[in-house]
């Protein structure tokens, strides 16, 4: 049998090979920025010399046709260095000007929506979904090309109060993450058991533990060793489904989509802040899913509507009160936007200041 | 005769529509027929069609990796290879980009050649982890991609219980707002975990990010068990005539609705001759009237950052933001950087040692408490660690004065 090749151990690798010149050279000295238009950045280094950056929107999941396709308006309009940002945009970088009009106009013939600068709707980050995840309750590739085609104009404008950060996940886990909106799937019902196969497959202790609500407890099923769930105690988030497949918490029908707004990583005028419920129940309905985009849209047009210069959804949120949210957004009040997990009492009003 | 292209009705509809079609690029894929994938994208196709239709997936995990790793590959197997055979095995190979996401296309080009010879032609730039996803390819083709690609100078990023594939931003490289070099610190704190990596053996999954200010581009304060972000120490300069040109062309109307009153800490006033008055002491460094006069305001020139531990999303007791656990790490020599480095060694294996498995380390800190956490890795407390101080008397606090003398002490050697 042939040697097998150890591995090179080289770990992140050197940015500065693949950086486009201008970068190196104004390396941590750079003096001020301006947006001339959507999608492109303009940035000036202390030594004078400038860089324009074209910013444009990916469906992330790329063929190699489409990845050459970018490489080709790279080397013709552009100076053959690119960077992509952490929600998969990609950023052409040229010296000039005047390459700039070009270039856009070379993405956006070849399909390329030119924005996700500033106070735009910027890309959806999201997750794998069906193509890829193996617990996934839907799409993420699907949700995001829906979304992005009933928001194109506001990823290609700058008309957002402030930058308006979407994610998507699959599942309660939550890989999206954080976000201004958040469109998550939301399960309804427990888990269904193949009592056949959890002794096969599953770690019973490690599943018990892993439960938030400690609702799964050792049980025998026609002699053979499995596990069962406290229907009663079960909150469906789905847990014990990654550590045990035969427990399969996804569901064709129960399976929902939840919307989730106003969580924020920058420290930047507000703290950092966790996104809140305020709609659920929405059907999984590929491949469109246009039940979550007008709830999306009717959040987003009232934000746009209503909020002031800079500030981000939670911050609006913050300043006009739940009341007038759910007024204006017309989504309905439930028991279930209250919180009664541990802690949940801190998000109560424990104070005489009200609304009306 | 070549395998027929799947129907998929449901498909199709995601190929309409301004926003670029990842379906387009699927059916690509699969109708290029001289490559050895094309079958394999059809089945593909044919069974995330058959996913649209049903409302569920069908992948599952299992084990492959490459030779001296035992991370890095994500291993996904049919559960419906009856119907859909050539995409069986439909394995994704994590892969760190350069810190910052730069790339040549020479390098892009050279990585879609590498990913058509030994795979689906499919990649990601990036996953939510922050690697390059080259997704598809069968068991026995994995070790073949990952020799041409580690030959290429990339090596694989992480999975499981280790430590986790990075994200930076974009900093030092265009941002006149970056406090400390970003990739800097980014390669020299990863790459001290490769065997963390490579071999995962911690309680669970431990991630880095790394942003260059307090706007935190990188997502770090809640997406990372560790999370360095710039800040600085002395105050923000001010070019007062760029001030005054701003209150000119935009008026002191919006100088003072977006700028002056939007200071979380009132921090900021307009003077008589719309100059601006900094009171620096209150002053949190939260960049926002710096992101709105990008010419007249910049950080000070004392930079480092804020490091902060314990950010998470929901499993297992719900959502954790990171909770400043060093204020100010000065980063500027060599030295400093070191230092970062051996800060997260001391973490991570404080973390190794007590963490429950499948605990993340703000689980952990939530558990054992800060105090315990801070002792553990010997780091000094700061009330810039708390919102505000305990509000219940629950607390047995018998070790007062010894505590207070340690206050005091600490006090007089720093103020000598």
């Amino acid at each position: 049998m042939a040697e097998l090749r150890r591995p090179t151990e080289s770990g992140v690798p050197d940015p500065f090979p693949y950086m486009h010149p201008l970068m190196k050279k104004n390396y941590g000295h750079w003096a001020w920025h301006d947006r001339p238009r959507p999608g492109v950045l303009h940035h000036v280094a202390q030594s004078g010399d400038e860089i324009w950056t074209v910013k444009a929107g990916t469906q992330r999941q790329m063929d190699v046709g489409t990845i050459r396709k970018l490489c080709e308006i790279a080397d013709t309009y552009a100076e053959g260095y690119v960077r992509f940002t952490v929600r998969s945009n990609i950023e052409f970088m040229v010296s000039k000007a005047d390459k700039v009009a070009p270039l856009v106009e070379a993405l956006t013939k070849a399909g390329f929506p030119v924005g996700g600068t500033g106070n735009s709707v910027t890309m959806i980050s999201h997750t794998q979904g069906w193509l890829h995840c193996d617990i996934p309750g839907t799409d993420a590739s699907g949700v995001v090309k829906a979304l992005m085609d009933e928001l194109h104009d506001e990823f290609t404008h700058e008309r957002m109060p402030n930058r308006v950060k979407i994610t998507t996940s699959c599942c309660q886990i939550n890989c999206g993450g954080q976000g201004d909106i958040a469109i998550n799937v939301q399960h309804t019902k427990p888990p269904k058991i193949n009592h056949e196969l959890v002794s096969l497959q599953c770690e019973r202790p490690a599943v018990v533990a892993r439960c938030p609500v400690a609702a799964i407890r050792p049980a025998l099923v026609n002699g053979k060793p499995t596990l069962e769930v406290d229907e009663k105690k079960c909150v469906c988030c789905g847990a014990c489904y990654p550590p045990c497949p035969p427990m399969q918490i996804n569901d064709p029908v129960n399976t929902k989509i939840a919307i989730w707004v106003g969580g924020k990583h920058s420290s930047t005028r507000s703290q950092p802040s966790f996104h809140k419920l305020v709609a659920a129940g929405l059907e999984n309905n590929a491949p469109r899913w246009p039940e979550v985009a007008a709830v999306v849209k009717s959040i987003l047009r009232a934000y746009q509507k209503d909020a002031r210069a800079w500030e981000r959804v939670g911050e609006w949120i913050d300043r006009i009160g739940w009341p007038r949210f759910f007024e204006l957004t017309g989504l309905p009040f439930t028991k279930y936007h209250v919180d009664n997990w541990r802690g949940g009492r801190a998000s109560l009003n424990a104070s005489a200041q009200l609304r009306f | 005769m070549a395998k027929a292209m799947p129907k998929t009705p449901l498909l199709d509809q995601l190929e309409s529509g301004p926003w670029p079609s990842f379906v387009t690029g699927l059916k690509r894929l699969a109708k290029a027929e001289d490559k050895p994938y094309a079958d394999m994208m059809k089945d593909l196709l044919g069974q995330l069609e058959h996913s649209y239709e049903t409302r569920k997936g069908y992948w599952k995990g299992g084990t492959v990796g490459v030779f001296g790793y035992g991370a890095g590959v994500i291993p996904r197997f049919s559960e419906v290879a009856e119907k859909y055979p050539a995409s069986k095995e439909f394995h994704t190979l994590r892969v760190m980009p350069p810190a910052g996401m730069h790339y040549t296309t020479d390098l892009l080009r050279q990585m879609c050649d590498v990913w058509e010879r030994h795979g689906s032609g499919l990649i990601a730039f990036h996953g939510q982890s922050g690697d390059i996803m080259f997704q598809g390819t069968s068991s026995e083709k994995v070790q073949g991609a990952f020799d041409e690609l580690n030959e290429m100078g990339f090596d694989l990023g992480g999975a499981g219980a280790g430590v986790r594939t990075s994200v930076s931003c974009v900093g030092a490289a265009r941002c006149e707002q970056s406090c400390f070099d970003e990739a800097k610190a980014m390669r020299r704190v990863v790459n001290a975990f490769l065997d963390d990596m490579h071999r995962p053996s911690l309680p669970y999954k431990f991630k880095f990010k790394f942003a260059g200010c307090a706007n935190d581009c990188a997502n770090a304060i809640h997406r990372a068990d560790m999370a360095v972000i710039g800040t600085w120490k002395d105050d923000m300069r001010v070019n007062q005539a760029e001030v005054q040109a701003y209150v000119k062309k935009n008026g002191r109307k919006q100088m003072i609705d977006q700028v002056i009153r939007m200071c979380p800490t009132e921090a900021l006033s307009l003077n008589d001759d719309d100059s601006l008055d900094v009171d620096n002491k209150s002053c949190v460094r939260c960049m926002h009237c710096i992101n709105v006069l990008t010419k007249a305001l910049k950080p000070g020139k004392e930079r480092g950052a804020a490091i902060l531990v314990g950010g998470k999303r929901t499993l297992k007791i719900g959502d954790q933001m990171g909770t400043v656990v060093v204020p100010f790490h000065k980063l500027d020599t060599d030295e400093d950087y070191e230092a970062l480095v051996e800060l997260a060694k001391k973490v991570v294996e404080f973390f190794a040692e007590n963490a429950l498995e499948h605990e993340r380390c703000g689980e952990m800190i939530e558990r054992i408490g800060l105090v315990n956490f801070l002792e553990g890795i010997e780091l000094d407390l700061d009330p810039n660690m708390i919102r505000h101080p305990r509000t219940n008397s629950y607390v047995r606090i018998d070790g007062w004065d010894a505590e207070v003398q340690k206050w005091n002490a600490r006090k007089k050697s720093a103020a000598e």
